[in-house]
Formats: C-alpha cells, structure tokens, sequence
C-alpha cells in the first residue's frame, strides 16, 4: 500500500522509534516500562494496551482539538484518556484474567503514563487526525520496543525462560547454573533500563549537557 | 493496633518504598532530581497530596463504588468498581486543586515554594497508584491514611536523595551518552538495592 502511508506518516514512525524514543530520549512512561518487565507476556499486553489507548487518544483528542477549551484542557484530555482505559481494563479482565492479574495496577495507570498525557499535549491538540494516529503508533510503539529489550533479558536470566517456556536445559542447572534473582527485583530493571539507554544514546550520538 | 500501623508504615515507606519497588512516579523523580531543594518542595507536595487523596479515594471506593457500597441507597448488588479509574482520577485532580486553594489562602510562603509542582502532581502515577494500590489490597480508613503518609515520606526520601546524588554527581567524568538518565537510571538501581536490605524488618 504505497499510496496509504506517505513519506511523511513513515517519517512520523521512524522518528518516536529511534531518534526521538519516548522511553529513552524524551523520558516518558518510564513507570510501567519498569514494573511489567518481570515477564515478556505481560510486557507485550502492556505493549497492546498502551497502544489501544495511546493511538485512539491521540485520535480522538486530534478530533476534538477545536471544540476543548483550553483552560480545562488537562480535564478534557484525562477523562478520554481514563475512559479508554477502562475499555482496556475491562477487555484484559473478560479475556485474559491472569495477565490482567499480575498486570494488577499497571493497568490503570496507563491513564497517568506520561506518553499518553504528553502525546496529546504536545502532538494531537495541534494536528489532525490522520498525523495524529500516525504518531501515536510510531510511539506507542517506541515504547513497546523499549519494554521488550527490558524483558526479554529479566525473563531469560531471571527465571529461565522465555513466555513460559524453559529455555536453559536443566543439565545447566545441575552443573551449577542459578537463576539471577536480581533480575526479578527492582534494580535488575533499573541497571537493564540504564544499560539499554546507554547503548540507545552511544550509537545515535545524543548526550545530556548536563 | 498501633503495632499494625507502625509495621505498614515501616512497609510502605521502606521495604515496598512506592518509588524503588514499584516504580511509580518515576517520570517527575528523573526530570525534577537536579537540584535538592526543588526535589524537597516536590517532596513535600507529594507526601501532602497523598495523605489527603488516599483517605478520600477510600470513602469513594468504599461508600459508592464497590460491589454491595451503594447498600445504603438500597442497591445492594450495584458494582461500579469499573468506574474507579475515572472518579480516582477525578478525585485527585479537585483535590490538588482544594489544597492549592487552601495553600494560597492560609500558607502563601508554602504554595509560592512549591509553585509549579502542586498542579502537576495531578499526573503524577504515585498518587493514582496510591489510590489503586489502597483499593486493591482492601484497606480500612485507618490503613489507608498510614499507607498515603508512608508512601509520600518513602518517594520524598528516595527523590532527596537522589538530588544530593546528582549533585555530586557533576564533578565526576562520566561517559558523554550515559550523562543524564542512564547514570540515574542505574544510580536508582543501586539506591533501590540499599533500600532492598530493609526487607524482612517485622515490628
């Protein structure tokens, strides 16, 4: 479909998936790109979800950018915002009662998740539709990315596996090989995300003057 | 009693601090971390709101919103548990709008100081996690209130912290692409560690 997505839609993409990643240059949406991470199954609902809303808030806020009062704005953008949510939420928890389980809060604070908020701040309530849609994707999916490099490492050396599956032989752990616990916790998460943010920054040459 | 709430608040503000195990309020802690006396207002501001929306967000849940709440008004099996996103959400943002009143009138030496950062707490995922956390675990009224006040005292620990960090942190030679985030990001981590040594503590 060479006609539908235009050298610009695609630039849109690109741009929030390497040169202006969500997750490790604007520094948004860190929260829930840490808490999920434990699992690579809950990373990729939490990936879907975020997508569900990221993409149609940024849409239907696109849409309705010439009717919101900008003094109420921030109110306007937050109940759209939570009341897709709640359609996420809810779907999670008719369809996929154990994800939605272990996902526990990280569900419902997609409403609060900085991407979302600063998206339609900052992108939708200055542009149409149809860019709008295309920026939300190109960001939400900047951030899934971000997710499962995070999780992909946390499962494979925290638990041995990979979405459920036993990957390391148990020949290896009769030889000796343990789990690394570290990666379960909190500051496995924190010294993968810092290593992934390091890696991101060194090859596309972006530094903090700090 | 009182032995049970010290032991929460212990819980909350230590061994599951809000911020290095559960990862909320990230976004304000990496951006407003640079200087010590910003991250104190904000601190302080967090702790604040929390204790307020906690206990408020208890009353919503408990007097409207789950199942069998609304027995009072002779519905006994309404649930609108799938609304408590919405009215939490709605809760916290009059409620930082009641206290930056209430502020500007009785305390203006509080509010000029915290400034910018009380409206922005709105958005802030540690205060709806908060409220989320306190609905999930089925709080009483008592708990819920020790629970926001240990919460905020734990995130305004971690962010002080991490701001007397960062400021020693500009004298050391750190590689250009791990300036910024990734130092912190892995600071955290290490920080998150410390706080990990407090896992276990029964009182």
């Amino acid at each position: 479909m060479p006609a539908v997505l235009t050298k610009q839609d695609r630039k849109l993409v690109k741009d929030a998936l390497w040169d202006n990643n969500p997750v490790t240059l604007q520094v948004l949406g860190i929260c829930s790109a840490l808490a999920v991470t434990v699992q690579l199954k809950t990373a990729l609902v939490m990936c879907g979800a975020l997508t569900f809303v990221l993409t149609l808030s940024n849409v239907s806020i696109s849409l309705l950018r010439n009717f919101i009062p900008s003094k109420i704005r921030i109110i306007v953008e937050l109940s759209i915002i939570s009341s897709l949510v709640i359609l996420a939420d809810q779907f999670l928890k008719a369809y996929m009662f154990e994800v939605s389980k272990a996902l526990s809060v990280f569900v419902g604070l997609i409403i609060t998740n900085c991407i979302v908020m600063g998206r339609a701040e900052a992108f939708a309530m200055a542009n149409g539709p149809w860019k709008s849609f295309m920026d939300g994707l190109g960001n939400a999916l900047g951030y899934s990315a971000v997710l499962i490099l995070v999780a992909i490492p946390r499962e494979l050396l925290g638990s041995g596996s990979l979405l459920g599956f036993k990957l390391i032989p148990d020949a290896m752990y009769e030889a000796g090989y343990v789990d690394c616990g570290m990666m379960v916790l909190a500051p496995g998460a924190f010294f993968l995300l810092g290593i992934i943010i390091w890696i991101q920054r060194a090859i596309s040459g972006y530094s903090e003057a700090n | 009693m009182l032995e049970h709430y010290l032991s929460l608040a212990v819980k909350s503000i230590f061994v599951e601090n809000i911020l290095l195990a559960y990862f909320l309020g990230m976004c304000s802690f990496l951006a407003c971390s640079k200087k010590i006396e910003t991250a104190i207002g904000l601190g302080i501001a967090v702790t604040f709101v929390l204790i307020v929306t906690c206990p408020a967000n208890w009353a919503i849940n408990t007097f409207l919103l789950k199942r069998g709440a609304l027995a009072w008004a002779g519905l006994p099996e309404a649930d609108f548990s799938f609304l408590s996103f919405i009215a939490f959400i709605a809760v916290i943002a009059t409620m930082v709008q009641i206290v930056e009143l209430v502020l500007d009138r009785y305390s203006p030496k509080l509010y000029a100081a915290l400034g910018i950062f009380l409206p922005l707490i709105a958005v802030n995922c540690s205060i709806l996690g908060g409220s989320l956390f306190m609905a999930e675990r089925n709080y009483s009224f008592g708990e819920s209130v020790v629970f926001g006040a240990g919460s905020g005292i734990g995130w305004f620990l971690a962010i002080v912290a991490m701001a007397a960090i960062r400021t020693k942190l500009k004298y050391s030679n750190i590689p250009n692409s791990l300036k910024g985030l990734g130092i912190t990001m892995i600071i955290t981590g290490l920080m998150a560690m410390g706080f990990m040594c407090f896992a276990g503590i029964q009182l």
